[in-house]
C-alpha cells in the first residue's frame, strides 16, 4: 500500500500529490476489470434491469441502517439486496410474470421504502451523496475488503463462467449438461448484490449499474467471440475508469458520474467502428 | 428395416431390451394433470416420435425425463452393458429454438466449450476442447461453423451445432423438443436425415417431439401420439390411419381450392 502511494506520487500529475486520489485509482483499478467481467455475463443474461434494480434497492439498505441505528450501513444494504434478488428470482419462479414486471415491482417497493425510511422528520439530503458516490468514502481499510472481495468474486465468476452463460442460453440444455440452473443463477445473483454493494459508496447508487453494463455494452460491438468479449469489456472499463477519475479531479465533477459518461463515449465509438467495418 | 426389430429374438445385443422405462408417468403441474399414466418404453437403436397437440404434455414429459419436474410413477434406466449407473445416464438433450441473446458474441466453439468443460471460455482456449468439439462438428457436416457466432446461424444451422453438443460425450438416451421447429423444409430433412443414421450408428434411443407428422412418420421407427396420456402407439403405418391421430392433425381435411 505504501509502495503504491510512494510510486503513483512520483508521477507528475496535480492529482498524484493526494493521497485520496491515489487510493481511489487503486480501487478504479481493482474494481473496473470485475465490473467488466460481470457485465459481459448480466448483459448475455439480459439480466441488466436485475442488476439495476439491485442498485436501487440500496436506498432501502440504507435506510434501514440508519433505522438501526449502524454507522456503517453496509451490512445492511448487502442484506437487503440479497434478500430481494433472492425474492425476485423466487417470485418469477413461482409468479411465471414477465421477469420485467417483477424485478420494476421489486424496484418501485425498495425504492419507496428506502425514501420513506430516509425522509422521515424530513433529513433526505443528508443521504444524497449515497445517489450521487462520494469518492472521500473509499478509506485504505476499504480498498483491502474491495481486493479479497474483488479476489473472491472474481475467482468464482471465472470457475462459473460457462456454467452461468450456459444457463443463459437455456435451462434445460444447462441441466443436460449437469448444471443447476437454479443455484447457478442464486449464487450469480448474490455475486452482483456483493460487488453493486461493495462499490455503491463511490459511484453512487443511480449510476451502479451503468459501470456494469456499459463497458460489456460497448465490447459486444467488436468482439467475434467471448475471449475477446471480456477481454474488450475489460480495457474499456479500466481505460474509462482511469480516464472518468483524473477528468472529475480537473473538472470538478462527481467521479462515478464522470466515469460512465466515457464508458458512453467509448460506446458511441465502438457502434461508430461497427458500422464502419459492415 | 421393420420398426423396432433390431433386437427382437438378439439375445446377445449389448444393451439388452430396453434401455429406458416409464412406468405409469403422472404430472401436474400447479395443481393440473398434464400427463397422466403414461408407460413407455424406449429402445436402443430406435427413434420414438412424440406427436399430439399444443399442451398436450410433450414436453412436459421430456423435462421429467431431464429431472426437471417432479413426477408421480417411475422412470427406470436401464444400466448400459459396461458403464453407466442405472441412476445416471448420460441423456443429451436438444431444446427447441433456442430464445438466447442473438447479438451475443457467443461463437459455436464457445457454446461447445460451456458445455463440455468448466474451463472459463472467458479467458481460456483449450486445443482438446477444440479439437472436441471439431470433431463433434463434422459429425453433424457443421465444421465449418465453428468460429461463426451462435446467433447468427440459421435455424437448421444452429439445430445441427446443439445436436452435436448434445452427442458429446454420446449419451445412452437422446430428447429432442421440436428440434425442427422454425427450420426451412432443405435444413428438416438434413436434420431428420442424421438423427435417422445416428440411431443406428450409434445404437441409441431417441425421443423426438413434433409438430411434423409426416416429416416424422418417414424417419421414425415408432410414433406415440399423446394427449395427456397416450391416445395411440405403434409403427408411423399404424399411427397414420388411426382416426384420433388423423383428425388430431387434420388429414382427412380435404385441401381448399380457389374457386
Amino acid at each position: 500500500m505504501s509502495l503504491w502511494h510512494h510510486l503513483i506520487s512520483r508521477l507528475p500529475f496535480d492529482w498524484a500529490a493526494f493521497a485520496f486520489m491515489r487510493t481511489a485509482l487503486l480501487a478504479v483499478l481493482i474494481a473496473s476489470p470485475l465490473f467488466a467481467l460481470m457485465g459481459t455475463l448480466v448483459v448475455n443474461n439480459r439480466m441488466a434491469f436485475f442488476s439495476d434494480a439491485i442498485g436501487h434497492a440500496s436506498l432501502t439498505g440504507v435506510g434501514l441502517g440508519v433505522l438501526l441505528g449502524l454507522a456503517d450501513p453496509f451490512w445492511a444494504l448487502l442484506g437487503f439486496g440479497l434478500v430481494l434478488g433472492v425474492a425476485i428470482l423466487w417470485l418469477q419462479r413461482i409468479t411465471r410474470s414477465a421477469m420485467d414486471t417483477v424485478i420494476s415491482l421489486s424496484a418501485s417497493f425498495s425504492i419507496a421504502l428506502g425514501v420513506a425510511l430516509l425522509s422521515r422528520g424530513g433529513r433526505f439530503n443528508q443521504f444524497s451523496r449515497y445517489l450521487v458516490g462520494d469518492l472521500l468514502s473509499i478509506t485504505p481499510a476499504e480498498i483491502g475488503q474491495l481486493f479479497v472481495v474483488a479476489l473472491v468474486v472474481g475467482g468464482g465468476l471465472l470457475l462459473g463462467y460457462n456454467r452461468i452463460l450456459l444457463v443463459g442460453v437455456n435451462e434445460s440444455l444447462a441441466r443436460s449438461r449437469g448444471v443447476n440452473p437454479w443455484w447457478t443463477q442464486m449464487l450469480f445473483c448474490g455475486a452482483v448484490v456483493m460487488v453493486v454493494t461493495m462499490n455503491l459508496g463511490w459511484v453512487g447508487l443511480l449510476l451502479v449499474n451503468s459501470l456494469l453494463i456499459i463497458p460489456a455494452a460497448a465490447a459486444r460491438n467488436l468482439a467475434g467471440n467471448t475471449r475477446q468479449y471480456v477481454l474488450g469489456a475489460a480495457v474499456i472499463a479500466t481505460f474509462s475508469g482511469v480516464t472518468g477519475l483524473v477528468l472529475s479531479y480537473y473538472a470538478e465533477t462527481a467521479t462515478g458520474a464522470t466515469i460512465v459518461l466515457v464508458a458512453i463515449g467509448c460506446y458511441v465509438l465502438t457502434l461508430a467502428a461497427q458500422a464502419f467495418r459492415r | 428395416m421393420p420398426p423396432s426389430g433390431h433386437h427382437h429374438g438378439v439375445a446377445s445385443h449389448q444393451c439388452g431390451e430396453c434401455c429406458t422405462t416409464l412406468d405409469h408417468l403422472g404430472v401436474a403441474l400447479n395443481g393440473q394433470v398434464v400427463l397422466e399414466d403414461v408407460s413407455l418404453h424406449l429402445h436402443c437403436g430406435e427413434l420414438t416420435a412424440l406427436v399430439g397437440p399444443n399442451g398436450a404434455g410433450k414436453s412436459t414429459l421430456l423435462r421429467a425425463l431431464l429431472g426437471e419436474v417432479a413426477f408421480s410413477g417411475a422412470i427406470h434406466f436401464l444400466p448400459v452393458f459396461g458403464h453407466g449407473r442405472e441412476d445416471a445416464p448420460v441423456v443429451g438433450y436438444v431444446p427447441q429454438q433456442l430464445d438466447f441473446d442473438r447479438h451475443s458474441p457467443l461463437s459455436v466453439r464457445d457454446l461447445f466449450a460451456c458445455g463440455l468443460s468448466s474451463r472459463p471460455i472467458a479467458v481460456w482456449r483449450s486445443r482438446r476442447d477444440q479439437e472436441t468439439a471439431r470433431a463433434a462438428l463434422a459429425a453433424v457436416e457443421a465444421e465449418h461453423l465453428l468460429d461463426r457466432k451462435a446467433g447468427q446461424l440459421s435455424g437448421g444451422e444452429l439445430q445441427r451445432v446443439l445436436l452435436a453438443l448434445s452427442l458429446t460425450p454420446p449419451p445412452n438416451l437422446l430428447l429432442l423438443d421440436e428440434p425442427v421447429a422454425g427450420v426451412d423444409l432443405g435444413g428438416r430433412e438434413m436434420f431428420y436425415r442424421m438423427v435417422s443414421g445416428l440411431r443406428r450408428r450409434l445404437d441409441l434411443s431417441i425421443l423426438m417431439v413434433s409438430h411434423d407428422l409426416p416429416g416424422v412418420a418417414s424417419v421414425s421407427d415408432r410414433i406415440v401420439f399423446l394427449e395427456r396420456r397416450i391416445m395411440a402407439m405403434g409403427s408411423p403405418s399404424q399411427v397414420l390411419v388411426d382416426p384420433l391421430v388423423r383428425r388430431s392433425f387434420g388429414l382427412d381435411t380435404p385441401a381448399i381450392l380457389p374457386a
